[in-house]
């Protein structure tokens, strides 16, 4: 423990923002979990998009951090917003489950987390640290990314692009109301 | 840790053991089951597997970083590409759940079963 | 020496955020003065000469009304959504270059400190991070209103925002693909001559581009989500005082950013016919730095003068064009502009092969002789048919 807090206190400021992104995304991780009304939920998920992207800024990953906030706090959340909005669910009308399932599923997330932990921790999972001499900190960098995708990945992004035309038709087809369908 | 001399590497990365990126993303996605777990509110659940999501995503970008290797963030770029795909899909399902049913708690689809 | 360029970066940080906020002020009464013109009345001149302190009375007003809150109103929510419209509104500045590099010399070496808050080499996707933000401000200000108007005005706003982002992206794409980098100061420096101007090389896109922007910003002709006569006030209709006037300024203020952000993507920024022979000129009569910063700040001028008329083109169309239906609206975003965009990608792509950069214009004259020829098919003395 006095290591740990001997290295805590020789951190610069970028290390204590990794402190504070960290602590602030799992916060906000659990105020997504607990709030009782959705619209709350969906704003502390955007908290923790943005926690999420800081820390991505932090490892240098700047195509990353951005994509995050254009994709899933600038997208995805826009829909989910929309989507809490349109049906109105501001009425906190879920019936919560029994406190027996709440603690059995807490109980079994934190089994889940100590194993997960311990499976890391074990001495024949080495966990790797980065090498000083074969670093590339432009690693994380549009052009470095672009070529790898357009080069390694291409067979998969054209893929991708599949997959999100059969999603459109697929979202389309689910959200076309029917003749005869009420509006809501 | 040692810290270096080279100003190319980011201080987080000299400061901060991978470990504890290990650690937090595992809290979050733990954090998620848990909302998987305790919540009957569709549209929650789908938000804890978006956090899942993205604790396995922090770990990617960890990894790829401290060890320089792209590949690990390509991934991620495809990870949030379907992550995009899946919730229009998911978030249509759900608008269809609650036409039918005019809820869109998940203890209701019960139906499903026969 | 750091702590120098900390200090004038500092400043130009706090200057940037200075003028935002003045342009936006004297926006509102521009406004109203473009508006009295163009529809043959006086405007505001009773507060100072020719009516220049009407902002301050009108923020004054702002400031002393009731700033009331509706009592089945989420409260912290209500607070939050003006606050989160004028954060985003103001965070987009951040990467413009507003002009070259103030050159300082220290110790015999010259210091060139560019004229921008924040260089990044993602500075276009930083934008496009930013202005998806911006509908969370409005979303979140007309839920919590608990209001059935602002509630469809936050949701108009929202699929408006989402639908013509699209669109904006892939304008922008042709101009990516053009330059090579995702760093705005890279696409300004790449427009370097007259005829290379964006404008010129993506007309197509400079269009799309411009009817994103108008969608974007909810100015007329896309003002749907306030709009009076269907919606009372739209978003803000529960909203009183400043919290008011956030949402109106934060309007202005994205207007002011998007004509930056049109002039230094497609008219070149701080770039004008000649630079280089002013610039030269400069520096040879006033020595190495002075003349530097002298051309330095004429290229600034230059751009305030893009931006300005960009400014005065929003108000001209606002008080020109009647406001489209929200069939239309988005008949127009989904079906003609994001396949049109798709083209325009396309076909830059196809030029770009072969090293030609105006092949766009071809997407110009086929689509005017379209419209020519269909505009002479068309019956003359019949309305066209309202959509079934």
């Amino acid at each position: 423990m006095s290591e740990f807090l001997n290295q805590f206190k020789q951190l610069t400021a970028t290390g204590y923002l990794f402190w504070v992104l960290a602590i602030l995304a799992l916060l906000s991780a659990v105020w997504v979990v607990t709030a009782r009304n959705p619209i709350h939920s969906v704003l502390a998920l955007i908290a923790t998009f943005f926690c999420l992207s800081g820390h991505y800024i932090l490892l240098n990953a700047q195509f990353l951090a951005a994509v995050n906030i254009i994709v899933y706090a600038g997208a995805i959340m826009v829909l989910f917003l929309f989507t809490i909005m349109f049906l109105n669910l501001r009425r906190e009308d879920e019936e919560s489950k029994t406190n027996l399932t709440k603690m059995a599923a807490v109980v079994v997330g934190g089994l889940l987390m100590v194993m997960l932990i311990t499976i890391f921790r074990a001495k024949s999972a080495q966990v790797p640290t980065f090498n000083p001499v074969s670093f590339d900190s432009r690693t994380g960098l549009v052009e470095n990314l672009g070529s790898i995708l357009y080069s390694d990945y291409i067979l998969p992004f054209e893929l991708a692009s599949v997959l999100f035309l059969v999603a459109m038709v697929g979202a389309v087809m689910l959200g076309k109301r029917e003749a005869g369908d009420r509006h809501f | 840790m040692q810290p270096t001399q080279n100003v190319l590497i980011p201080e987080v990365i000299q400061q901060i053991p991978l470990t504890y990126y290990i650690i937090i993303s595992t809290a979050l996605f733990v954090i998620g089951i848990i909302g998987v777990l305790t919540r009957r509110n569709a549209i929650i659940i789908f938000m804890s597997i978006e956090l899942m999501l993205n604790a396995v995503n922090l770990l990617l970008i960890a990894f790829s970083s401290y060890r320089s290797d792209s590949s690990g963030q390509v991934f991620v770029f495809f990870i949030m590409a379907v992550a995009a795909a899946e919730v229009s899909v998911g978030l249509a399902i759900i608008v269809m759940i609650y036409r039918n049913t005019r809820s869109i708690d998940v203890g209701l689809l019960n139906k499903l079963k026969w | 020496m750091d702590l120098t360029v900390l200090l004038v970066k500092g400043l130009i940080i706090l200057v940037i955020f200075g003028i935002t906020l003045l342009i936006a002020t004297y926006s509102t009464y521009a406004e109203r003065k473009v508006a009295a013109f163009l529809q043959d009345r006086l405007g505001p001149n009773r507060a100072g000469p020719f009516g220049l302190l009407q902002p301050i009375a009108d923020a004054g007003k702002m400031f002393f009304k009731e700033d009331f809150i509706p009592a089945q109103a989420s409260k912290w929510l209500f607070i939050l959504g003006p606050c989160l419209a004028m954060l985003t509104a103001l965070m987009s500045s951040a990467v413009i270059p507003f002009g070259d590099s103030i050159r300082l010399a220290w110790d015999g070496t010259n210091y060139d400190i560019p004229m921008q808050a924040i260089e990044i080499n993602i500075g276009v996707l930083y934008i496009f991070g930013v202005v998806s933000l911006g509908v969370y401000g409005i979303m979140v200000g007309g839920w919590a209103s608990n209001n059935k108007f602002s509630l469809l005005g936050a949701i108009r706003a929202a699929s408006q925002n989402i639908s013509y982002e699209i669109a904006l992206g892939l304008s922008l794409i042709a101009i990516l693909m053009m330059t090579g980098s995702l760093s705005l100061r890279a696409i300004v420096n790449e427009q370097a001559t007259f005829f290379e101007w964006n404008v010129f090389t993506q007309p197509l896109g400079f269009i799309i581009f411009l009817t994103c922007a108008f969608a974007e910003c909810n100015r007329t002709p896309f003002d749907l989500p306030e709009c009076e006569t269907e919606l009372v006030g739209g978003y803000h209709t529960e909203y009183s005082s400043m919290k008011l006037g956030f949402y109106l300024f934060a309007e202005y203020i994205n207007m002011f950013v998007s004509s930056a952000f049109i002039s230094s993507l497609y008219f070149g920024g701080y770039h004008y016919p000649f630079m280089n022979a002013v610039h030269d000129g400069l520096t040879g009569s006033l020595g190495e730095i002075a003349g530097h910063n002298i051309a330095t700040a004429i290229g600034t001028v230059v751009f305030f003068a893009k931006i300005f008329f960009f400014i005065f083109f929003f108000m001209w169309v606002r008080w020109t064009i009647p406001r489209f239906r929200y069939d239309q609206l988005m008949n127009l975003g989904w079906k003609s502009l994001i396949p049109l965009s798709i083209l325009n990608v396309v076909v830059t792509g196809a030029g770009l092969l072969y090293d030609i950069k105006y092949t766009t214009w071809l997407i110009v004259v086929v689509m005017v002789v379209l419209a020519l020829t269909s505009n002479a098919r068309a019956p003359k003395s019949q309305a066209a048919p309202q959509r079934a």
